[in-house]
Parts: C-alpha cells; sequence; structure tokens
C-alpha cells in the first residue's frame, strides 16, 4: 500500500495505462509541456513525447471531435479539458457523436474525457461548475464522479479501459485535499457500482464527489445526537446502480438526495423519481434534496460558501427528516 | 495524370450507379415508401464519387449527406442502402439510421452527423491516428458550402494544419445550403479562401468534372500520405434538386439550373470516354443494364427484407453495457 493525494491517482492511472497500452494517449490545452493546469500530466511529455501528449489549439469541439476520430480507428484517447465548464464548446461531439456512433452504426468510441469540475476554489461563474447534469440525460455516456484517491485511480483506469465514451468528473477541491491508502498492484473500480462510504440503519444520504465528504462530516455530528446515517457514494453517475439506491432505502426507509449540482433537473431529481417510482412503500417521508440554489457559482467567499451544501445544510435537512 | 481505362469505367459505373439508386430512392420516396426525407446528390455525383475512388482499401472516408458515391465506391452495396432507405434490419445501420446517415468500420466509412462539419474534427482525429502510429493512410472528409461555417470546419482544420496530419478536406459546394445562397453564406467568392486562413493548400476544381475530382483527390491524397499534411480541394457544382425531395427548390432562379444542366457530370463523362477511352456507345449501354439490374435486385431486396423489431430499439445502446442496462 502506498498513499496518494486524489491528484496523484489521477495521474497515477494515466501513467500506468500509457505505460500498458500504446494506444493510450493525451490530448488538451497546455497539457504537454507544462503538463497540464492543475498538473495532472506533469512529466508525461517528457516521458511519452509529443505525440502521445498533445498540447492543441484552444479549440474544445475540435480537439474532442479528433479525440472521437482517433479512438474510431483504435485509438484510446484521453481528452483533458481544462476546466469542465469549457465542455460546453464540445457538447454537439460529445452528444451527437460519441454517444451516438454504437446505437447509430454499431462503432465503439473509446474516449474519456476527463473534466475538472465544481467550486469552493473562487473560480466563479467559469471555473466551477458542475457539468454532471448536462450530460446526463444522454444515452450512450457514461459519467463517473470519484470521491477518493482510491476510486479516482480505479475509476479512471476502468473508464480508458471501458469501450463506451466516459465523462469522468474529477474534483478540483479534492485534487491535493485528500489522500488515500491505495495497492502498488494494478486494480479497477467497475463503472456502474456504487459503494457504502459509511454504514447506518436510521437514514440513507445519497452523494457523490465532494459532497461525500460533506455527508460524512455530517454523519459525524449527527452520530452524537443518536442518529445513524448510511452514506452511498454513487460514484458512477450514469448509468445509475439502482441496485445499490433501492437497498439503501429498504434498510432505513428515509432519504436524502445531496449534491453540488444545482437543485432543478438535476442527478438528485432523478434519483428521487427512481425511488418514488420503485420503493415507495418503503418510505417513511418524503425525499429531500440538498443541492445548490438555481443560480450560476458566486465569486465572493459569503456567496460561494452559501451556494455550495455544507454539512450544516446537511444536518438541518437530516433533522427535519427525523421527525416524520 | 493518366488514368487507366479500367479506372475510368470505374469511375463512370459508380456515376450512373450513384444516378439510379438515388433516382430510385426518390421514386420510392413519392411512392411513400420512404421514411422521413430523402435527400440526393443529383448533379453534383462527380464530387463523392471522384474523391472517394481515389481512396485505397486502408484510407477512411468521412462524407457528408449529398455523398452517396462514396458510399458505393467504398464498398457498401447497394441492397443495404436500399434496405436502410426503407427502414430494414438488413440495412446498413438495421434501421436505427435513415436515409443517408451510413457508416461502416469495414469499409472505412465514418456515418456523419446531421449538425455538418462534425466530420472535419472526426476525421482529422482518425489522421492523428494514423500520423502517430506511422501509417501511410489517409482520410478524406467532405462538407458542403453551408458547413464550411460552422466552427467545426475551422477547428477540425486548424489541428490538421498544426500538426500536418494526413487529411484531405473537401467541400461540396453545390451553391446552397437549404435555401440560403452562397452570397449570404460568405462574403468571399471562393469556399477555397477560408483554407488559407489555416496555412492549408487549397485547389478548386469543377465539381462536374470526375476527372477533374479524382485527379485533384489522388494528387492531395499522395501529399498527404507522403507527410506533406493537409489540402483543401473546393468542387464547384450545382444541387439540381431541393434541399431534399420536399423541396420544390423554388428559390433557385431556372437559369441558374439550366446553366448547370448542360454541365451534367455523367453526360460530361460519357462525351470524354467517347472521345478518349472507347469505341462506341455499346460499352457504356453494357454498363448502364449492369447498374439497372443492380439497383432493381437491391430494391428487390430491400423490400422482401424483414423491419426491425420494436425491441431492437433498445439494444445497442453501449458497446459495454453494464448489469443495470
Amino acid at each position: 500500500m502506498k498513499e496518494v493525494t486524489y491528484l496523484e491517482a489521477i495521474k497515477e492511472a494515466m501513467d500506468e495505462e500509457m505505460s500498458r497500452d500504446p494506444s493510450v494517449f493525451v490530448l488538451g490545452e497546455d497539457v504537454g509541456v507544462y503538463g497540464g493546469a492543475f498538473r495532472a500530466t506533469e512529466g508525461f511529455y517528457e516521458k511519452y513525447g509529443e505525440w502521445r501528449v498533445l498540447d492543441t489549439p484552444l479549440s474544445e469541439s475540435g480537439f474532442t471531435g479528433a479525440a472521437i476520430g482517433a479512438a474510431l480507428v483504435g485509438m484510446r484517447p484521453i481528452v483533458e479539458m481544462q476546466f469542465a465548464d469549457f465542455i460546453s464548446c464540445a457538447f454537439d461531439q460529445l452528444v451527437n457523436v460519441a454517444a451516438k456512433n454504437h446505437y447509430r452504426w454499431g462503432a465503439a468510441t473509446p474516449i474519456v474525457v476527463r473534466a475538472p469540475y465544481g467550486g469552493n476554489i473562487h473560480g466563479g461563474a467559469y471555473h466551477s461548475q458542475c457539468i454532471e447534469g448536462f450530460f446526463f440525460n444522454v444515452p450512450g455516456l457514461k459519467i463517473v464522479a470519484p470521491s477518493t484517491a482510491y476510486d479516482a485511480k480505479g475509476l479512471l483506469k476502468a473508464a480508458i479501459r471501458d469501450n463506451d465514451p466516459v465523462i469522468y468528473c474529477e474534483h478540483k477541491y479534492l485534487y491535493r485535499r485528500i489522500k488515500d491508502s491505495i495497492p502498488e498492484e494494478d486494480y479497477i473500480v467497475p463503472i456502474g457500482k456504487a459503494r457504502i462510504a459509511l454504514e447506518g440503519k436510521d437514514i440513507s444520504i445519497i452523494t457523490y464527489g465532494a459532497m461525500v465528504h460533506t455527508a460524512l462530516e455530517a454523519a459525524q455530528a449527527l452520530n452524537e445526537y443518536g442518529v445513524s446515517c448510511e452514506i452511498v457514494d454513487l460514484r458512477t453517475i450514469l448509468p445509475l446502480d439502482k441496485k445499490s439506491i433501492f437497498t439503501t432505502v429498504k434498510k432505513t426507509n428515509k432519504v436524502l438526495v445531496l449534491h453540488e449540482q444545482t437543485k432543478t433537473g438535476g442527478v438528485g431529481a432523478e434519483v428521487s423519481a427512481l425511488i418514488s417510482e420503485y420503493c415507495f412503500d418503503h418510505l417513511d417521508g418524503p425525499i429531500i434534496r440538498v443541492a445548490a440554489p438555481d443560480t450560476p457559482v458566486p465569486y465572493s467567499a459569503q456567496m460561494e460558501e452559501a451556494f455550495i451544501p455544507q454539512p450544516k445544510n446537511v444536518i438541518s435537512a437530516v433533522e427535519k427528516l427525523m421527525r416524520y | 495524370m493518366d488514368i487507366k481505362r479500367e479506372d475510368l469505367l470505374q469511375l463512370y459505373y459508380y456515376l450512373k450507379l450513384t444516378r439510379r439508386l438515388e433516382d430510385r430512392v426518390t421514386s420510392l420516396y413519392h411512392q411513400g415508401k420512404i421514411l422521413g426525407g430523402a435527400w440526393t446528390s443529383n448533379g453534383t455525383e462527380a464530387v463523392s464519387v471522384g474523391y472517394g475512388y481515389a481512396l485505397e482499401k486502408n484510407d477512411i472516408a468521412a462524407p457528408y449527406f449529398r455523398d452517396m458515391g462514396a458510399f458505393l465506391v467504398r464498398g457498401i452495396s447497394a441492397k443495404r442502402i436500399m434496405a436502410q432507405y426503407l427502414g430494414k434490419k438488413t440495412g446498413v445501420t438495421g434501421g436505427k439510421e435513415g436515409n443517408v446517415h451510413i457508416g461502416d468500420l469495414n469499409f472505412g466509412v465514418f456515418a456523419f452527423p446531421s449538425h455538418l462539419a462534425d466530420n472535419y474534427p472526426v476525421g482529422t482525429g482518425a489522421a492523428l491516428a494514423f500520423k502517430m502510429r506511422g501509417e501511410k493512410r489517409v482520410v478524406a472528409a467532405c462538407t458542403g458550402d453551408g458547413g464550411t461555417s460552422r466552427g467545426d470546419f475551422h477547428e477540425g482544420m486548424n489541428f490538421a494544419a498544426v500538426r500536418k496530419l494526413p487529411i484531405v478536406f473537401i467541400c461540396n459546394n453545390n451553391q446552397y445550403a437549404y435555401t440560403t445562397p452562397l452570397r449570404l453564406q460568405m462574403a468571399i467568392k471562393d469556399v477555397a479562401e477560408r483554407a488559407l486562413a489555416y496555412g492549408i493548400p487549397s485547389k478548386i476544381v469543377d465539381g462536374n468534372n470526375i476527372v477533374e475530382v479524382y485527379t485533384a483527390a489522388k494528387e492531395a491524397y499522395e501529399i498527404a500520405r507522403n507527410g506533406g499534411g493537409p489540402t483543401f480541394i473546393e468542387c464547384k457544382t450545382m444541387r439540381m434538386h431541393g434541399h431534399s425531395e420536399h423541396d420544390s427548390a423554388k428559390y433557385v432562379p431556372k437559369e441558374l439550373l439550366e446553366e448547370w444542366k448542360k454541365k451534367d457530370p455523367i453526360s460530361n463523362m460519357e462525351k470524354y470516354l467517347l472521345e478518349n477511352t472507347i469505341d462506341g456507345k455499346d460499352e457504356l449501354e453494357g454498363i448502364d443494364s449492369r447498374v439497372k439490374k443492380e439497383i432493381e435486385e437491391a430494391e428487390a431486396f430491400a423490400e422482401e427484407s424483414p423491419y426491425p423489431t420494436p425491441e431492437d430499439g433498445l439494444k445497442g445502446v453501449y458497446a459495454t453495457p453494464g448489469e443495470e442496462m
């Protein structure tokens, strides 16, 4: 075992996959000589050369389309969006080309789009967004969002080896803030499987990404008041692990869905709908969503802190739900 | 460039095959047998037959929707294409896609999205892979005049130019994007000027002269294959129908159509062959009856083929479906 940060885990996953498989390569803005805005590819240019670590023109649609074309002829490209926010420029290529290739004409498109997302870094409206909701409604895409260094590595390796287009949401706030012990040897975390981040019996908190840590903090405080929270870390957002979601609902009968993404039409809306559709008889109260308000991400610290769900918001929502 | 006699006759065969197939599709559309619309390349067939035929077997074609000739010359059969139009299970996409949304990696053909010029970056990516792997393969990506206004046209060409990739960009300049004439599409005279902004050499050819299109494409592919980077080829032609069969194209001046009618690519080629290659019309008639038979057989095959089931529509979203999917 060894201790790595979330960012080191991402870097290791790419490095190991590039060493293992010559069809894996990285492209994006400033990923080459500079090693990427967040240094995720630092040293790669020297190790793999300019044709496997490609600095691209500032043109997200262009290089995402190029990744798709390379994938169609046998490569496994990793696209780095410098900030997840810029993925909107590549929306058409991802939604209309990558996501539909296999369904329309049977052509697999094994690309990974790494999307550094999320707030709490004072990035404002264009460097803080959660983008998973934009793509959640697109059959043919897969979306993953690791919350730990262990999962960051295992899910990225699984995404690289997967034959479908995968949007890999890596939370910027976690890059250097969390560490995990991970095995020395090769491992993957399968796409489509949630995990129990904390076992509990009174209430289920279903969440993913950086909010897993927010939920853990809230759960610790609630434990002192005698409330036992079960935390489900979805890990994969598309397709959702329905089995794990239904299992925890049937166990605790009370559900809170938590995410940093804005509330309306978000992942939480779908999770809530699934539960009420398939587990209504197991519910002891309404499903409550704790999510960001429906505004762009504000810049000023006071406003940003209010925008991003905090442990205190989770605690008060749990208290409300426990009264049912 | 000297073109072999058998290649010239093949070019003629594919021109006729494309024309007859699409004419038949037009009739079937008016009989209500084609679901959705029917877009044809009528009058512009020399573009896709020419650039498609000039490719080698291992190359990639990334056509757009008026490139029926490219699908045929790459080896996708008229039978499968006809079945595709009728939404049959034996169609190229098994009924998942309609009409000209055709792609098959077994024949080195990328399917195109309706968002024009999306295939420019995608084609560029395949060319990037060829260069990375040191393979001597090239890509041809085509779009219409309208498609050259979209960002992906520019982003694809710029990336290909910067990395000097083995791709040839082709434009079927048929003067109209649906109803919008070229003068409202761009403030320049030749689409080819757009390529110069990226440092890509360009060539303007008579898109109704298949020998010119084929020769220009072949030369550009050889440059690309040998590390010389991309070329842009503007094929000037004229769309002789509406945007699709529902569109009467009233907005196109009659005189313009009359003028271009005289330059029909198939008559052009017949004249060329009679003057340079063959002794009499018999050989052309022989090719034409072969084409007729092929189209009749294709239609019969398509008519007799089964439809996909509703359940088929739920399959194939993912290449690697998980348990829950």
